[in-house]
């Protein structure tokens, strides 16, 4: 059997996008030994793709915003099914979370008056979003990376982790890989901490990088511990959809905050026909109001466009499928008519939206101040994840815990955008926080050679099935198709059912899945590592879309259109059962306290 | 469907390597990495090769494109002449891994190397700071760098001196680096003589090569590199100022 190295710390911290950095800073600023593993080089993580901003509701554009309107948004977004004291923690330790960037050297833009400047999105009732331009998530992950560097964390660059090691129920290390060799490392930890990002990858088309492939959450699943909401995947209303290579990257939110519009092929801004009852005393009445807002006029309401991203997803879908599509199956995403309203009208747009603009300049002939883009919505975000507690982000595993995308509970339904990068710093540092304190309470647990010597050999059996074997490419691309067509933005049980069906016979081609060669930076045998992780998140997906019978936020279903109060009562977990099948359960959502029920209630009118 | 020949370079166990070619499908719209995976997917599955975001933001995917030193992902192929075989070569600056896959640790070795950040006590009773806009566009123009390293890639000063390995040289990435610092209107640090003495500023002879090859069109040589010399010579060389400093001390 191949030897491993072996490495130890008192917190391993598992990805190093914003989550994963902001934990490594908190934990060794506590003064106990920090080892970071990223599956790419330092700085490359997905969170370099945000590009919106941040939410925090320092009231430095509009003074009417506070701890309680955020919170209230947040639950409102969320459709009430998410973990309250997240949403109010996140709320009220956002605002802290950011100015701590700037000490850090973080530069955002900048108000008149020489703040931090916010911009609006959607969902959230004041300009909340801290911002750079609209390469934020670069600002983020760069200002922590830089940090992070003259700490003493110790950094491992493009190790994978294959499998979490569990003694007696408690977290006792990682066993990875590394990428250049191929060789595998034994992690002992006192306490670990997931920060893994998405699961993207298991659909088609997609906004995530080719590292959002559900690891934290496999590995968390497989380790014993409890994912709640997996039904709950965002698709993000704007996506390109041409050309064919670029399908599904990311066209941000901040077009619609600058007054950007959406059009159908006959010209109708068909956001202003369906505008959800509890959003209707907050949106504008007209296209004139929505461009008010947009140009920061507090008295005026926001445009249907910034609707939350569940609804406005499905309203592109359904004008695509009643014909009033774009040539290549979206719609009009239009910034350039603004030009109507401002004089430099182009420079504007460059200005705010840089990176749009080389993207579409550079990737599709497309000059996006000349000319409306073409989008449709892309798989973007999972709020569902790792169940973890709100005020530490310990899962259900002592020692193990979670921040991120990858862990579950503040976003419930549906996440508003902007909180995302938010989400990372304030639960990331709390992660760092109680990781060290458990490490620093408890004694590093055993590692056995038996568990290390099963996943080394799980590891390696692709090399022993050449020949024959499948193509762990052709099985990831399958597993895709039968995601995006089946598990979609729009979910029917017989639909469903039948993706579990392909499920199980992909498991089985994924069993089969092998490569030739050496194990040195071998993206085939990566590719079949990362199966089983992408096979286990889209089933926890699957299952728990079959259970939640009825439609809220991003999980919406044909067969059950309406809300149903009685789903609002529960979150659907999912974890392994003694007989290595998945077994899924209600939990109940703990009673509001009253002054949180309060907030809510005169956050309504 | 039209097709392609995309010349990649393989290596071998051994470390020596050579050039395959491949023949792909190529369609509307397709970049050299989407090459690169089909052939991936198709043909070589061991094929080594780095990327992340595809969408020219992580600076993953960096290779010498019939020479050039460019990001694949956003190297469309109508911008390449296809009836000839399209060569694709990993960074040459830097020690082989394996195929496209270079070591660029240097680069990570070299930035806890220069000073960090520190900034002047805030401004407001609330921990806060105020800068005005027109006072960090510069800064914020050194901060869109994704860290691709292809300035480092292409500075004679690496890539044919090793000055970055045998003297100290920081290279483009990190002068730029060093002068978002510098530059920075919070920051109370100097790092001036460092730039001097251990960086090596001295080596760059402003060939403007890093500035041509940048994806985020950042102007190292013009913004960051010559003004970060200028204030190295005043303070270090400028007659006058010596001769002060002689007469204070």
């Amino acid at each position: 059997m191949a030897t491993a190295n072996s490495f130890s710390y008192d917190v391993l911290v598992i990805g190093a996008g914003g989550a994963g950095l902001r934990a490594a800073i908190e934990a060794a600023g506590k003064g106990v030994s920090v080892g970071l593993i990223c599956k790419s080089l330092l700085g490359k993580a997905h969170t370099v793709m945000a590009e919106g901003g941040m939410a925090a509701a320092m009231a430095n554009v509009d003074d009417r915003d506070n701890w309680k309107v955020h919170f209230a948004d947040t639950m409102r977004g969320g459709q009430y099914v998410n973990n309250w004291r997240m949403a109010e923690l996140h709320a009220k330790e956002a605002p802290d979370r950011v100015r701590e960037l700037e000490a850090w050297g973080a530069v955002f833009d900048r108000t008149p008056d020489g703040k931090i400047l916010q911009r609006n999105f959607g969902g959230h009732r004041y300009p909340r979003l801290a911002h750079v331009g609209d390469r934020t998530g670069l600002e983020l992950i760069r200002t922590l990376q830089d940090h992070t560097v003259y700490l003493g964390v110790k950094v491992h660059m493009e190790f994978t982790v294959i499998d979490l090691i569990v003694d007696n129920g408690r977290i006792a290390g990682a066993l990875a890989y590394d990428r250049e060799r191929g060789r595998f490392h034994v992690f002992s930890a006192k306490a670990v901490i997931l920060a893994t990002g998405g699961v993207g990858r298991a659909f088609r088309i997609t906004s995530n990088s080719w590292e959002g492939t559900g690891d934290g959450h496999a590995l968390a699943y497989r380790a014993g511990a409890q994912l709640i909401d997996m039904e709950f995947v965002q698709f993000h209303p704007t996506g390109m959809v041409w050309p064919p290579s670029v399908k599904g990257l990311l066209v941000t939110e901040g077009v619609r905050g600058e007054g950007g519009v959406l059009r159908n092929s006959e010209g109708r801004r068909f956001m202003f026909d369906d505008i959800p009852d509890n959003y209707k005393p907050q949106t504008a009445s007209d296209p004139e109001e929505g461009w008010r807002y947009t140009q920061g006029d507090k008295s005026a309401r926001r445009p249907p466009e910034l609707l939350t991203r569940d609804h406005v997803a499905r309203c592109i879908n359904r004008e695509v499928k009643a014909g009033r599509g774009t040539p290549h199956g979206g719609v009009y995403l239009d910034i350039a008519w603004i030009k109507e309203k401002l004089p430099n009208a182009a420079e504007h747009i460059k200005r705010k939206l840089p990176s749009m603009y080389h993207q579409f300049k550079e990737l599709a002939d497309l000059d996006i101040t000349k000319e409306p883009m073409e989008i449709g919505p892309t798989t973007h975000y999972i709020m569902g994840g790792i169940r973890v507690n709100a005020d530490s982000q310990e899962s259900t595993i002592p020692g193990l815990f979670a921040a991120g995308e990858c862990a579950a509970g503040i976003n419930g339904a549906n996440r508003l955008g902007g909180n995302s990068l938010s989400d990372l710093i304030v639960f990331g540092k709390r992660a760092g926080e109680y990781a060290a304190e458990f490490a620093k309470t408890h004694a590093a647990a055993a590692i056995s050679d038996a568990a290390v010597n099963d996943g080394m050999k799980v590891a390696l059996a692709p090399f022993d099935r050449s020949g024959a074997a499948e193509n762990p490419y052709k099985v990831q691309s399958d597993l895709q198709d039968t995601m995006q067509d089946l598990v979609g933005i729009v979910r029917i049980e017989q639909e469903m059912q039948e993706a579990l069906t392909r499920l199980a016979a992909l498991n089985e081609r994924a069993s089969r899945a092998g490569v030739e060669g050496h194990r040195e930076y071998h993206a085939g045998w990566h590719t079949c590592l990362d199966l089983r992780n992408l096979l286990a998140v889209s089933e926890a997906i699957a299952r728990s879309a079959i259970e939640r019978k009825e439609s809220r936020g991003g999980h919406f279903r044909d067969d059950y259109p309406d809300k149903d109060p009685a789903f609002a009562t529960f979150n659907v977990g999912t974890e392994r059962a003694s007989d290595g099948s998945m077994k899924v359960t209600r939990i109940p959502i703990p009673e509001m306290p009253a002054e949180l029920k309060q907030v809510i209630e005169e956050q309504k009118q | 469907m039209a097709q392609a020949t995309f010349r990649i370079w393989r290596t071998a166990p051994d470390g020596s390597g050579k050039f395959v070619d491949y023949k792909t499908e190529v369609s509307e719209g397709m970049v050299v990495l989407d090459a690169v995976h089909s052939v991936q997917a198709n043909q070589a599955p061991d094929l080594a090769c780095r990327w992340n975001c595809k969408a020219g933001k992580c600076g993953s995917c960096s290779a010498e494109i019939n020479g050039n030193p460019k990001l694949m992902c956003m190297t469309r192929l109508n911008t390449l002449n296809l009836d000839e075989p399209v060569t694709v070569e990993p960074m040459r600056a830097f020690p082989s891994i394996k195929d496209l896959v270079t070591d660029v640790s240097v680069n990570f070795r070299i930035k806890p190397g220069i000073k960090k950040f520190a900034p002047r006590k805030p401004d407001a009773a609330d921990g806060t700071w105020r800068m005005a806009q027109r006072d960090i566009d510069r800064v914020q123009e050194f901060r869109k760098c994704i860290e691709c390293f292809l300035c480092q890639d292409v500075c004679h000063v690496v890539r044919d001196h090793k000055k970055h390995e045998d003297d100290g040289f920081i290279g483009p990435r990190f002068l730029v680096y060093a002068a978002a610092l510098e530059m920075h209107p919070l920051d109370t640090e100097d790092r001036l003589k460092d730039l001097k003495d251990t960086h090596q500023i001295g080596y760059c002879n402003i060939t403007k090569c890093c500035t041509a090859v940048c994806p985020e069109h950042i102007h190292i040589t013009d913004n960051a590199i010559i003004p970060l010399k200028e204030r190295v010579v005043s303070r270090f060389y400028d007659p006058f100022t010596r001769l002060l400093r002689v007469l204070k001390t």
